[in-house]
C-alpha cells in the first residue's frame, strides 16, 4: 500500500493541494514551520494517493511512496 | 612568406590563424568585410559563421559560444560596438574569454565613414555598466593587427576576460604585406566552460566578486601593458601617439631628430591596461609631451596626462594634437611641435 | 493504483519563488522530463532575467545567467558550442516576449535547434508587477493603475502564434498550470519540445501560464481562479505547432 509523505520545512501554504484534493485530505495546521508558514498536514484514512496534491505543488512538498 | 592583405581581411585570417571557431556579427562600415571574409572561410574550415540580426544578438551568442568553450569573437564599427556594450560587461562579469573587433569610424551617433580614435575613451573604461576593464590592444600595421590577433585568444582564456583590437577605418580598408602565422588551435577543452553536466565553472560568490575582478585586473595591469618606445633615452619633449597617427609621428620624429631636435615617442600597444611603466622608464628633464590622435577634443591625452602627472615629481606640461576624422600629416605635426617650443601651445593637462 | 512519486533531484533546494507561484511548478515539470529522459547531466539552462534568476540558487542542473531578453541568443551561441547538450532557455514573458522579443523571433526565424519555455504571469513580477505586453485588457498593474488600456498600450501579445504561423519551427505550445489536469498536458508540451530537440527537429516553444498572486494582489486559490478565469480565455491553451508525423494529444 502506498503512502504520501510530507516534508512540511518546504511548505508555502500556498493551499493549491487543498483545493485540488479529491477526498479533502489536506488541510493548514495551526503551527508554523520555519518558514513561517502555516503547512499542510494529511488526515492518512482519507488519502488514497492519487498523487494530484503532488502535480499541483509548486514546492515538492509531496512524496508518494509505493510500498 | 609576405603576401598583400586588405585590413579588414587579414584581421578575418589572424583570427581564424588563432583559433577562432565561432564569429556573429552584424554588417557594418568600415568593418564589414571582416564578416564577408568568415562568411565563406569559416564554412570552408569546418568552424561557426551566424550573420546575426543585430549586434546585440551577435554579441549574446559569443556570450554562449563562449561559455561553451568555442574561440569566439565579433566585430564591428562604433555604434555596432555601443551596442555590444551590455554583452561585454556581462562577458568580463562573467569571466568569459573574447575577442571584439573595433574598426572604427568617426563620431558620436551616426557619425562618418572617416577613420578615427574617437571610441578611445569608451573603449578603454570598459564600456558598459559596472566597474570592469577589458584588455585594448591598439594596432598600427596590418602585420601586428594579425600578430595581435593571433595572440588575443589565449590571453583572454589566460585571463578569462575580453581582448579587443582597437582598430580604425583606415587600417581596416587599406593594404599592406603581411605574413600569416600557421593555423594554431587550443586543443584542449576549458574545464571550466559550460557542458551541461553541472561542473565547476569555477565562479566566485557575489560577495567575493568586487575582490576578484579587483585581483584580476590589478595583474592585467601589472602584467600586460604594452608600448614601443622611440628615441626616448634623451629626449626633452615625447610624442605618444597609438594606431594610425603613430606612424606619423614616428616619420615625424625621424625628421625632427635629423634636424637635432630631442624628440621621442612612446607608442601605446595596449591601451588598457594603458603602459605607464613607459612613463616610468623616462629619462628626467623632459618638458612636454605632445598626444597625437584622430579625435575631436583629445581623448587619448587624458591617459598620457595620468601617467605624467602621477609618474614625475615636476608638472610637465601635456598638450595635445587633436585632428577628428583627418589623419595628421608629418608636416603638420613638426609645426606644431615648433609651436609648442616657442611657447604658442596652450597645454592639455 | 497509486504511483510512486518524488520530485527529481534537480528540485531538491528549495524554490525562492513566492508562495503559489507557478514557476515552482514548471521547474518541476522541466526537471521531471530532464530525468525521464536521462539528461539530468547534459543540458544547460540559459536564465533569463526576472523570477527566473531564483533559479541561479536553486536549480541543481547546469544554468547559466544571461542579459535580460537576450536568453535565446545566448542559446543560439551555446548551442554551436555544444550540440549534442540539451540547450534551453527559461525566460518570462518580459523577457522573451517584450525586451527579448527580437531574440525570440529571430531563434525561431532561423529555427534553430533549442528549446525557450516562456512563463507567461501577465507582468514583470520581479520589478513589482509592471505592465507586460501580455497583461489582460483591464488589468491593474503599478504601470497601469487604472486598468490596461489596449487602445493606447496595445492588446496581449500572442507570441506562439506568431511563430506557429510564420515560421517554420518544430514545436510550439501554450499550456497552463491551474489545474492538476492542465499541469499534466503542459508536462506533455514540455516533453515534446525536449523530445523536439533531442531528435534534431529545430526551434521548439512551450508558453507557459503561471499563478502571479504576490502582484495579481490576490490570495494564491484566487490566483487560480483568476489564472482560469480571466487569462486563459485570452490566451488559448494548445499545441500552435505539432511535431511532424506527431498527433499527441
Amino acid at each position: 500500500m502506498a503512502t504520501l509523505h510530507l516534508e512540511k520545512e518546504r511548505c508555502k501554504s500556498c493551499e493549491f493541494c487543498v483545493t485540488e484534493c479529491p477526498k479533502e485530505a489536506l488541510s493548514t495546521c495551526e503551527d508554523l514551520n520555519s518558514g513561517g508558514y502555516h503547512y499542510v498536514e494529511v488526515e492518512e484514512e482519507k488519502c488514497n494517493c492519487c498523487g494530484l496534491c503532488y502535480v499541483v505543488c509548486p514546492d515538492g512538498v509531496f512524496e508518494i511512496r509505493a510500498q | 612568406m609576405k603576401e598583400m592583405w586588405k585590413g579588414n581581411h587579414a584581421i578575418a585570417e589572424g583570427a581564424l590563424r588563432g583559433g577562432l571557431q565561432f564569429y556573429s556579427g552584424y554588417p557594418i562600415t568600415p568593418q564589414t568585410e571582416v564578416m564577408e571574409f568568415l562568411s565563406f572561410r569559416m564554412p570552408e574550415l569546418g568552424r561557426h559563421f551566424v550573420q546575426a540580426e543585430n549586434e546585440i544578438a551577435a554579441i549574446n551568442m559569443v556570450f554562449g559560444a563562449s561559455a561553451t568553450g568555442l574561440r569566439s569573437m565579433t566585430g564591428s564599427s562604433g555604434p555596432g560596438i555601443s551596442l555590444k556594450q551590455e554583452g561585454i560587461s556581462y562577458l568580463s562579469y562573467n569571466d568569459l574569454p573574447a575577442v571584439i573587433v573595433n574598426v572604427q569610424r568617426w563620431g558620436a551617433a551616426l557619425g562618418t565613414l572617416d577613420s578615427s580614435q574617437t571610441d578611445y575613451l569608451r573603449d578603454t573604461r570598459g564600456g558598459g555598466h559596472g566597474d570592469y576593464r577589458i584588455i585594448v590592444w591598439a594596432p598600427n600595421s596590418i602585420q601586428e593587427t594579425v600578430d595581435l590577433l593571433y595572440e588575443a585568444f589565449e590571453k583572454a582564456e589566460e585571463y578569462r576576460n575580453p581582448v579587443e583590437i582597437y582598430s580604425e577605418a583606415a587600417l581596416g580598408q587599406m593594404m599592406e604585406p603581411c605574413e600569416m602565422p600557421e593555423f594554431k588551435e587550443r586543443g584542449y577543452d576549458l574545464e571550466w566552460s559550460w557542458d551541461g553536466t553541472d561542473r565547476d565553472h569555477e565562479r566566485v560568490d557575489m560577495d567575493q566578486k568586487p575582490i576578484h575582478h579587483t585581483a584580476k585586473f590589478k595583474k592585467i595591469i601589472e602584467n600586460e601593458q604594452r608600448w614601443e618606445s622611440i628615441n626616448t633615452e634623451d629626449a626633452e619633449y615625447v610624442f605618444v601617439a597609438l594606431g594610425l597617427p603613430s606612424r606619423v609621428a614616428r616619420d615625424a620624429v625621424k625628421r625632427l631628430r635629423s634636424d637635432g631636435e630631442k624628440v621621442g615617442l612612446i607608442r601605446p600597444i595596449a591601451i588598457w591596461p594603458y603602459p605607464k611603466k613607459a612613463f616610468e622608464e623616462l629619462p628626467e628633464g623632459i618638458r612636454g609631451f605632445l598626444s597625437i590622435e584622430t579625435t575631436d577634443m583629445g581623448q587619448h591625452v587624458e591617459d598620457v596626462a595620468l601617467a605624467v602627472k602621477k609618474g614625475f615629481k615636476t608638472n610637465i606640461p601635456v598638450y595635445v594634437h587633436a585632428t577628428n576624422q583627418k589623419m595628421p600629416k608629418v608636416k603638420e605635426v613638426i609645426e606644431v611641435y615648433r609651436q609648442l617650443k616657442a611657447g604658442n601651445l596652450k597645454e592639455a593637462f | 493504483m497509486a504511483v510512486a512519486r518524488k520530485i527529481p533531484k534537480i528540485m531538491e533546494e528549495p524554490t525562492a519563488f513566492c508562495a503559489g507561484c507557478g514557476h515552482g511548478i514548471l521547474n518541476r515539470l522541466i526537471a521531471e522530463v530532464l530525468e525521464e529522459k536521462g539528461q539530468e547531466k547534459n543540458h544547460i539552462l540559459i536564465l533569463g532575467v526576472g523570477c527566473n534568476c531564483n533559479m541561479n540558487f536553486t536549480w541543481g542542473g547546469d544554468k547559466l545567467q544571461c542579459a535580460h531578453g537576450r536568453a535565446t541568443s545566448v542559446a543560439r551561441g551555446a548551442k554551436t558550442g555544444r550540440p549534442d547538450t540539451l540547450i534551453i532557455s527559461y525566460q518570462g514573458d518580459g523577457d522573451a516576449y517584450v525586451i527579448g522579443l527580437s531574440d525570440t523571433i529571430n531563434t525561431a526565424y532561423v529555427n534553430t535547434n533549442v528549446t525557450t519555455f516562456a512563463v507567461n504571469n501577465t507582468n514583470y513580477a520581479m520589478t513589482g508587477g509592471q505592465m507586460s505586453w501580455t497583461t489582460i485588457p483591464g488589468q491593474h498593474t503599478t504601470t497601469s493603475a487604472s486598468g490596461r488600456d489596449c487602445e493606447s498600450t496595445g492588446n496581449p501579445i500572442k507570441v506562439p502564434e506568431i511563430i506557429a504561423q510564420n515560421f517554420d519551427v518544430a514545436y510550439v505550445a501554450r499550456g497552463s498550470l491551474h489545474s492538476a489536469k492542465e499541469i499534466n498536458k503542459t508536462k506533455k508540451y514540455v516533453r515534446n519540445a525536449i523530445e523536439a530537440q533531442l531528435n534534431g527537429e529545430g526551434f521548439s516553444l512551450v508558453e507557459v501560464l503561471a499563478q502571479c498572486p504576490t502582484n495579481w494582489k490576490v490570495s494564491t486559490v484566487d490566483a487560480n481562479e483568476w489564472l482560469k478565469d480571466k487569462v486563459v480565455p485570452i490566451y488559448p491553451l494548445g499545441e500552435f505547432k505539432k511535431r511532424e508525423g506527431r498527433d499527441d494529444k
